[in-house]
């Protein structure tokens, strides 16, 4: 691969990444919002692909094949199933859309001027987009602390998840693929744990809107 | 200095932005399954309405009477002035990004003023309605033309344009592929179309554009009408020239124009017919959604103005 082809390439990835994260923010349909999810792990699972060929590493090609299953693949599934009998319920948002679309550009900024330092200290193609990466975990915290429903705070933490690895992949750093595995079964149990969750607060209060959990009945 | 350039470009916008209009109803008209009027239909009905006598509603000031002049001449300018057939031209000084969308707000600013003027429930309404959504577009016009000249280091339209023709791998970049779509977005609400406003109705609730002009008549409304379709135009244009400024000429000389100036028709046309295609599965956005629209797309203008620092 050229060197601008990588870098064209890397770039795409990014936006794609960071596209799809906004989205997030942006859709009102919680199937819709898995949708977008969806892609992001697609995006994120690109990214390493491109970095698996440039830097020629069978190892990060197993990686991205790990992100595709377990990002684009098996998290998505998890999260349509517990959304199961409410395909067409809204998220319902603390903060309304336009606002939280402008928090989420905001947040950009702040990633951007905040992550300075790290960039400074390897200066490369790959390391020049890791705001991208800090932006992801800044919005996904947001999401995970302004949705009410059970299963957008659930692709909020992902989205968490997802930044935290773009970060990961981004620095190039060897983390150990056992290391990254331990993570990836952590974050696959946590989403199994918040379904099962999910799916009793349903049975049991017919809702998943975490507001309405602030009293104790009988 | 260049002046066959800017004359050029006022007369293919001014003669082709009818012809444009016609064109986008013919189609919506063929794909709702009518004959439609036939594309020079927008011609004969400015003929038919510059014959009549002109009047205008008892207790207007001179605002009603200058609107139309003002809102004809600033969309002349940018014509003039935009690098639509050529990047070398003798307005080049003033082709810059935000001369020219300046130049442009200020006709929407005074065509929302003579809506004010006639003192009409509607105009008022249209005018209230049109500055919001103007007022929430302009953010996002600047932002996603700015994200585009921080490559170039230069505000200049004609600069601009060079450097992506020099470059055309520039096109497929996040920042304007995000700058595109933002873009997108400002021109449809900013020119008045589907899904933002609709441009075929006169049902009271869901005007904004033609609840401004509902008071004028005779040749006053047909140079509103021919400069609205420039506005139209020029809009596109400018999307098709930042985006993709193929066939622009480099020299001034006949033959390059000639060559520009079908090339210019070409792709206005394309993205005319792409935009009618789409406002026939469109509905009119309600009123309260159209924010969160215009917010989505300052949000994409702004990710592209920081992507340009970020994937540097």
């Amino acid at each position: 691969m050229t060197d601008t082809g990588y870098t064209q390439l890397l770039d795409l990835a990014c936006g794609a990444f960071l596209l799809s994260g906004v989205l997030v923010l942006a859709r009102r349909g919680l199937a819709g919002v898995i949708r977008v999810f969806t892609a992001q792990g697609v995006a994120l699972a690109a990214l390493t692909i491109v970095i698996a060929v440039h830097e020629r590493s069978a190892e990060w090609g197993v990686a991205a094949v790990g992100i595709v299953a377990l990002r684009a693949v098996a998290l998505p599934m998890m999260l349509r199933r517990a959304l199961a009998d409410q395909r067409d319920a809204e998220a319902r948002p603390l903060v309304n859309i336009p606002a939280s679309l402008l928090a989420a550009a905001a947040l950009t900024l702040l990633a951007y001027v905040a992550s300075q330092p790290l960039v400074h200290l390897a200066p490369s193609t790959a390391t020049h987009a890791i705001p991208i990466g800090v932006a992801m975990v800044l919005i996904g915290l947001f999401a995970l602390t302004t949705r009410r429903r059970a299963v957008s705070q659930v692709v909020g933490f992902l989205v968490v998840d997802n930044g935290i690895t773009a970060v990961g992949v981004l620095t190039l750093a060897s983390v150990p693929l056992v290391v990254e595995l331990g993570i990836a079964l952590d974050v696959l149990f946590a989403v199994l744990v918040l379904q099962i969750l999910a799916t009793r607060m349903r049975e049991a209060f017919g809702d998943t809107d975490l507001d309405e959990l602030r009293e104790l009945r009988d | 200095m260049n002046v066959v350039t800017p004359v050029a470009q006022v007369l293919v916008v001014a003669g082709g932005s009818p012809l444009l209009v016609g064109v986008m109803r013919q189609v919506r008209a063929r794909l709702e399954g009518r004959a439609g009027p036939g594309v020079g239909q927008p011609w004969r009905d400015l003929r038919k309405l510059l014959r009549k006598e002109p009047i205008t509603p008892r207790g207007t000031s001179e605002v009603f009477r200058l609107a139309p002049l003002v809102l004809a001449a600033t969309t002349l300018v940018a014509a003039a002035a935009s690098p639509f057939l050529a990047t070398t031209s003798a307005l080049d000084p003033i082709a810059d990004l935000f001369a020219v969308v300046a130049v442009l707000t200020l006709g929407a600013v005074v065509l929302a003023l003579a809506g004010l003027d006639t003192g009409t429930a509607f105009g008022g309404m249209g005018a209230s309605r049109e500055m919001t959504i103007t007022a929430l577009v302009e953010p996002t016009l600047l932002m996603a033309t700015f994200a585009l000249s921080v490559r170039v280091g230069s505000t200049n339209l004609g600069a601009i344009t060079t450097a992506t023709l020099h470059d055309p791998g520039r096109v497929l970049s996040p920042v304007s592929l995000l700058a595109v779509v933002a873009l997108a977005v400002a021109v449809i609400a900013e020119t008045g179309r589907l899904p933002v406003d609709n441009p075929s109705t006169h049902l009271e609730l869901t005007m904004v554009h033609e609840a401004m002009i509902l008071e004028y008549a005779g040749p006053d409304l047909a140079l509103v009408e021919w400069a609205s379709a420039m506005r139209l135009t020029v809009f596109l244009g400018l999307l098709a020239t930042l985006f993709a400024p193929f066939g622009i000429a480099v020299t001034a000389s006949p033959s390059a124009l000639a060559l520009a100036a079908a090339a210019f028709a070409l792709k206005v046309t394309v993205l005319g017919v792409a935009l009618a295609v789409a406002e026939v599965f469109l509905a009119k956005l309600r009123l309260f959604r159209v924010p969160e629209l215009l917010a989505g797309s300052f949000l994409l203008g702004l990710l592209a103005v920081a992507a340009s620092f970020f994937l540097a």
